[in-house]
């Protein structure tokens, strides 16, 4: 492609708080009858005030550390003027020229590099939402049990160049909310919702291009469909030699085409002026420090932990490390593993990215749910190690166990899965199969060596499945070979 | 300060969604600019040294517990609604 995107990201994170930004309704609106989570001040009535939610300061905070930005001791919250329905006072309490985060980064890994891209975070505020519009026939229907809402955004700066480059952002930024527990992250219930300020570069000249503003991104979907669609647009534009006006795009989620909204409105139309109706804000560091010490160990931190102490390859610790209840789990196994012989978090891990996963997957349960007390996993890697199970009955007991969180030493005997290790017994049992199939005993003395493969099988299938397969072979090898 | 042009005045009533008759925009302009030439007594006080405050009021850091209170039932949220439906606020449909 001749030009280079330009892209920055606005992400607005609705806090999971109890109540709202500025008074006690609940924050809660998802699927709530309209206008019932509403007080005289989310209203806007005259004569109200607002108060700030200690908590909606704290979870900005929470993420503004593991955005590595720099928290601000002084802090003010500011109006932004403007007059929508959806906005009961005329205007959003805000932050503008002294935000609560300023100057942080995220790591993101991408396709093209092995070593992590950073994007620079220019600044994390927080703020209110608005309300809901239903648009019917010739009116509106407003519903304000969203206006309120702690809201935070983050805003990066122009780093990002490519739609895939955006989707990892998003991504990684919902799994550090997820992982401090500040917002649900869902972007399909609109606890989530992107903006894109994108241009073109002409790399020949340097020069920058026309900024274009894309609104709803709604899901990771349409954040990667609707960049990739305004860079397609505007190469068009531009490899016409037309130009590229400052506008407000919207994406159309169904028709997957970007849409003209409206054209932009300058900062200096909202007027922001300093909220006169709440003091500042001036943090004191102590409480900074209290809320970094009980910050929980972040996905890249847990990374390196994996891929250094675990010793596990980078593609193994990342689907671990994806979900914060899933790597709980998995520590928990491997700090029970601890004094085990042999059940090293390689092993644990494959457990838990292998079956574990794919019971999950197939019963649609929640890790949450999963009865498999960490020490009967370490149990049952034990019995494999110690061969009193072998691979295949293995993974039958952590079937039964992930159904009923069972212990694995009750499952192999009530199942009779104990491994037949002993060698008398596989040795006549191996000169049994060897008589049956005469003709694959020729073709293994002849030369062809798979058909080892099929013998073994024949004693799995006459014991089924509980011989020791190496020991099986081995007994084979020793009857053919005499 | 010089006098608030015509055209400020214009873009004023704009984001404040009023129409003005001519009349009025020069009647805006008079009165504004007073306004502004009013507050512009305060540039002339020496405020070297003295660090930018947003609040007039000796208070800061005023927080409250992120605990649910008591909301309004929707009858109540809808009371002074001049026009409702469906348990919401209605007005006049506003597509740009």
């Amino acid at each position: 492609m001749k030009y280079q995107p330009i892209i920055g990201m606005e992400v607005h994170v609705e806090l999971s708080t109890n109540s709202k930004m500025f008074c006690g309704c609940s924050a809660d609106f998802f699927g709530v009858a309209p206008n019932t989570h509403v007080c005289p001040v989310c209203l806007g009535m005259p004569g109200t005030l607002p108060v700030i939610n200690q908590k909606a300061v704290e979870y900005t905070i929470m993420t503004g550390l593991a955005l590595n930005c720099q928290i601000q001791p002084h802090n003010v919250f500011a109006r932004k003027n403007y007059f929508y329905p959806d906005l009961p006072k005329g205007y959003q309490i805000s932050q503008y020229e002294l935000p609560l985060c300023l100057n942080g980064y995220v790591d993101i890994e991408t396709e093209e590099s092995d070593t992590p891209k950073r994007i620079r975070v220019r600044r994390a505020h927080l703020e209110e939402d608005t309300g809901k519009l239903t648009h019917v026939n010739n009116h509106s229907l407003v519903d304000l049990n969203r206006a309120g809402v702690p809201l935070l955004e983050i805003v990066t700066e122009a780093d990002i160049h490519s739609a895939d480059e955006a989707y990892a952002y998003v991504t990684k930024l919902r799994q550090l909310v997820r992982y401090l527990g500040v917002s649900s992250g869902d972007m399909e219930k609109g606890a989530m919702r992107c903006e894109v300020n994108l241009s073109l570069t002409d790399p020949e000249t340097g020069e920058w291009g026309t900024k274009v503003e894309v609104k709803n991104l709604n899901s990771f979907r349409s954040v990667r469909n609707a960049i990739a669609y305004e860079i397609e647009r505007q190469t068009k534009v531009l490899s016409k030699g037309g130009t590229i006006d400052q506008v407000t795009m919207g994406w159309d989620e169904n028709r997957a085409i970007t849409f003209l909204q409206r054209t932009k409105e300058g900062d200096t139309g909202y007027r922001y002026f300093p909220e006169p109706d709440l003091p500042p804000l001036d943090l004191d560091p102590a409480w900074i420090e209290e809320i970094k010490t009980g910050l929980p160990e972040l996905p890249d931190a847990k990374m390196a932990r994996y891929t250094g102490d675990f010793e596990l390859t980078q593609k193994e610790a990342l689907v671990l490390v994806e979900d914060r209840s899933i790597a709980e789990y998995y520590e928990s196994v491997v700090a029970v593993a601890g004094d085990a012989k042999g059940v090293t978090p390689k092993l644990v891990s494959n457990w838990v990215s292998g079956e574990l996963f794919r019971l999950l997957g197939e019963s649609g349960r929640n890790i949450a749910d999963v009865e498999i007390k960490p020490a009967r996993l370490v149990a049952l890697i034990e019995l494999v190690n110690a061969n009193t199970i072998n691979q295949p009955a293995a993974k039958k007991v952590f079937g039964v166990m992930f159904k009923s969180g069972r212990p694995p030493q009750e499952i192999v005997e009530e199942l009779g899965l104990q491994q037949i290790s002993d060698e008398d017994q596989l040795v006549s049992i191996a000169r049994q199969v060897i008589a049956d199939h005469p003709d694959p005993v020729e073709q293994f003395k002849a030369g062809k060596e798979t058909v080892i493969n099929f013998l073994v099988g024949q004693i799995m299938r006459v014991t089924r499945g509980k011989a020791n397969p190496q020991l099986a072979e081995q007994a084979l090898r020793e009857l053919l070979q005499s | 300060m010089a006098k608030l042009s015509l055209e400020e005045v214009e873009t004023i009533a704009e984001l404040a969604k009023l129409t003005l008759t001519d009349a009025e925009k020069a009647m805006f302009q008079e009165q504004l600019s007073d306004i502004l030439e009013y507050a512009e007594m305060l540039q002339k006080i020496d405020t070297t040294g003295i660090p930018p405050t947003a609040s007039a009021i000796p208070l800061k850091n005023v927080m409250r517990p992120d605990v649910n209170t008591l909301s309004l039932d929707n009858e109540e949220a809808l009371f002074n609604a001049p026009q409702t439906d469906e348990g919401s606020f209605k007005v006049q449909a506003v597509l740009e």
